[in-house]
């Protein structure tokens, strides 16, 4: 692995911080995916990108900034990647998912704050993370209260572009939508320097959806009951990677895989053992390397064969309509395909439901556990509906609420094991 | 075959032992005390002492501790091993409420096999450890304290956080509040807290299983809090181990 110190140097981090991380972090890797047992060989390649998650797609960015191009980091899944790409920029997700970077965010925002959101505001604050320091801007979203209002703190310090979304699925909110859409554009291409083309945009629009199609046939490969070609754990390193990667590459990448698993499935390789317990889990998103509650299901009896959060199916379901060919018809497009993801910040956001059930369907899920960080009030109110929904559908749910702290890992197991045995 | 079941709670073990037709042969408890493999020796040490270890035997471990018990034939957790205890103890129906030294737990069963669960968080609230520490500090034993909140005027402690409400019962005490009020207040702070972890069981049959199984005021009260007749019997407080043995012995 090449020395990334001078880059990070030059990108203005905590060298010695920044180390100790980079110190930890193979062996968490180690512990949670290098000790399972036939692993898909395409998953080398993300094992090769977690080996250096802090070197090699940075350096990438930095030439493309070189080269003049710009760097734009996302939050959140609501934010159109392809406006960005389409003006010739790339979008990065950012760090978020590990206790590492509470504590520095705790000294910005309030300790009952979502440890997602605060992991967040502590890696930028705390300049431990290169895609927050090599990002030319954030692009926010209005999707809970936490991160609107973080958002302004975060803003104070680099330019953050804030896209407001609305919180309900009227054809009046969709147009609002539209039009957030046509305003970030705008922004982009003065941020560019790049003119938006109704021609580049639809190049653009079939990249991520290639994108999604290609994430959506890995996921595929979980439906069959009979065998499981790939870890829950696997499917989401791939996921959270997705985020940081070219969209392109990440397509390529995410269809080797799919081809490889397709082929496993053919040949009846399966990586869990005949009557293995069928897990889906839904609730909020899980970044890298957020990996506690896959790696204690998958030791306790099951298997988590799905993913209903945006670091799952909301990632990629849905498709934008490739046929339109004015811009204005293209924001249109987009706006629709976006509105179709049903996040808890909407209202009412019965779709998830559906969602829900139709994924424990086509999964064929023995059960779902139903996942919220601490102090995510959206999903953690939507619970009670979810239980009650899937209870009226006879399918078994077990509700869990942890944060990125290990001190719970026992009493997890300790229900997600008693949890497999009444499953049967 | 006989069927052993060890429970390694966080205050006491239990060991129970069936025979292939469930009847129950033993029943042991000890404190679990600093260490769970020094308590799953003891256990061990009982049952070489009473003879069980020389019949054809099968162990099933339970209980926090469960990890730590090497001779184990098998984990369960004690979630399925109180259903499956509460179940032979009480009927295949209802639900069961298990009030342990760290967590309680509601679980609802049906033809004797769990439907449902809840457990709460790591926190004390609701469970026998806040009432430990506050017998501790009123300086009674947790039995004692039953008896005397019985004739208490109800007295609020509104912290849910143990060691909040041991606060606030610091300041009771320095206000001059009788014990027998502070008392009181600490049991319906426990009951209040498990009533409403056990609201989704109106209607059902409710069992109670695990230490406070002997705490007639405790049982009253969450009787009334409930609006239902709480059932249980001294053999309770050994229904994860009884369960645990009836699975050992592969009994229905």
């Amino acid at each position: 692995m090449a020395d990334n110190h001078e880059m990070w140097k030059n990108l203005g981090m905590d060298l010695e911080t920044h180390d100790q991380l980079c110190a930890v972090l193979p062996t968490a890797f180690g512990d949670v995916y290098l000790s399972q047992e036939n692993r898909p060989e395409g998953m080398a390649f993300y094992d090769f990108v977690v080996s250096d998650i802090h070197g090699i797609r940075p350096a990438e960015l930095i030439e493309l900034q070189k080269a003049g191009g710009k760097v734009f980091g996302t939050f959140c899944v609501y934010v159109p990647d392809e406006v960005v790409i389409a003006c010739g920029g790339a979008v990065t997700g950012l760090c978020g998912g590990s206790q590492f970077w509470v504590p520095e965010g705790e000294k910005v925002l309030p300790a009952d704050t979502c440890p997602l959101v605060k992991a967040s505001l502590g890696a930028h604050f705390g300049k431990t993370c290169p895609y927050f320091s090599v990002a030319d801007m954030y692009v926010g979203e209005t999707t809970c209260d936490a991160k609107k209002k973080a958002y302004e703190i975060l803003g104070a310090d680099k330019q953050t572009y804030v896209m407001d979304m609305p919180q309900m699925k009227r054809a009046k909110d969709i147009e609002k939508w539209t039009g957030e859409i046509a305003e970030f554009a705008r922004e982009v291409e003065r941020v560019t320097g790049n003119e938006l083309t109704a021609e580049k945009l639809a190049e653009a629009i079939k990249v991520i959806n290639a994108k999604r199609r290609a994430l959506a046939r890995v996921f595929a490969a979980t439906k069959n009951k009979d065998c499981i070609p790939i870890s829950g754990k696997d499917r989401l390193l791939m996921t959270q990677i997705a985020f940081f990667d070219d969209p392109e590459r990440c397509a390529q990448k995410a269809n080797e895989l799919a081809d490889e698993l397709e082929q496993r499935i053919a040949d009846g390789v399966s990586v869990f053992p005949e009557g293995t317990k069928r897990i889906l889990i839904t609730g909020t998103p899980m970044a890298i390397p957020n990996w506690k509650l896959h790696h204690v299901i998958e030791t306790s009896g099951a298997a988590v064969v799905c993913e209903e959060m945006c670091t799952g199916t909301r990632y990629f379901e849905h498709l934008v309509d490739e046929t339109q060919t004015t811009i204005e018809g293209q924001f249109q497009a987009i706006s629709e395909r976006y509105m179709k993801n049903n996040c808890a910040c909407f209202t009412p956001n019965t779709g998830r439901i559906d969602d829900i059930i139709r994924l424990a369907r086509e999964y064929q899920v023995d059960g779902v556990i139903d996942a919220n960080l601490k102090f995510c009030t959206t999903y953690n109110v939507e619970k009670s509906s979810v239980a009650a929904a899937l209870e009226a559908e006879g399918i078994p749910c077990l509700d869990l609420e942890t944060d990125y702290t290990d001190n719970d890992a026992e009493q997890l197991r300790t229900r997600i094991q008693a949890f497999v045995e009444m499953l049967g | 075959m006989l069927g052993i079941g060890i429970d390694i709670g966080s205050t006491a073990t239990k060991v129970a032992a069936v025979d292939e037709r469930g009847a129950v042969v033993d029943s042991w408890m000890n404190p679990t005390g600093f260490s769970s493999v020094e308590a799953a020796n003891a256990a061990r040490a009982h049952l070489e002492e009473a003879g069980l270890l020389a019949q054809d035997h099968s162990v099933v471990a339970t209980g926090y501790g469960r990890n730590a018990v090497s001779y184990a034939d098998k984990v369960v957790t004690e979630i399925t091993c109180h259903g499956k205890g509460a179940a032979c103890l009480f009927g295949p129906d209802g639900a069961v409420i298990d009030v342990g030294g760290q967590d309680t737990k509601v679980i609802w069963l049906s033809d004797g096999v769990v439907k449902k669960f809840l457990m709460n968080d790591k926190c004390a609230a609701g469970t026998g450890r806040f009432l430990e520490i506050m017998a501790d500090r009123l300086a009674v034993s947790q039995l004692e304290l039953a008896d005397l909140a019985r004739f208490g005027k109800p007295t609020t402690i509104s912290s849910m956080c143990t060691v909040f409400a041991e606060s606030e019962v610091i300041s009771l005490v320095g206000r001059g509040e009788p014990r027998e009020n502070i008392a009181r207040g600490v049991i319906d702070s426990v009951v209040g807290r498990v009533a409403a972890m056990a609201s989704g069981t109106k209607g059902m049959p409710v069992y109670l299983t695990g230490g406070l199984c002997a705490n007639e005021f405790i049982i009253e009260c969450l009787s009334s809090a409930l609006d239902t007749t709480v059932k249980t019997c001294p053999e309770a407080r050994y229904a994860g181990a009884i369960g645990a043995a009836r699975i050992a012995a592969g009994v229905a």
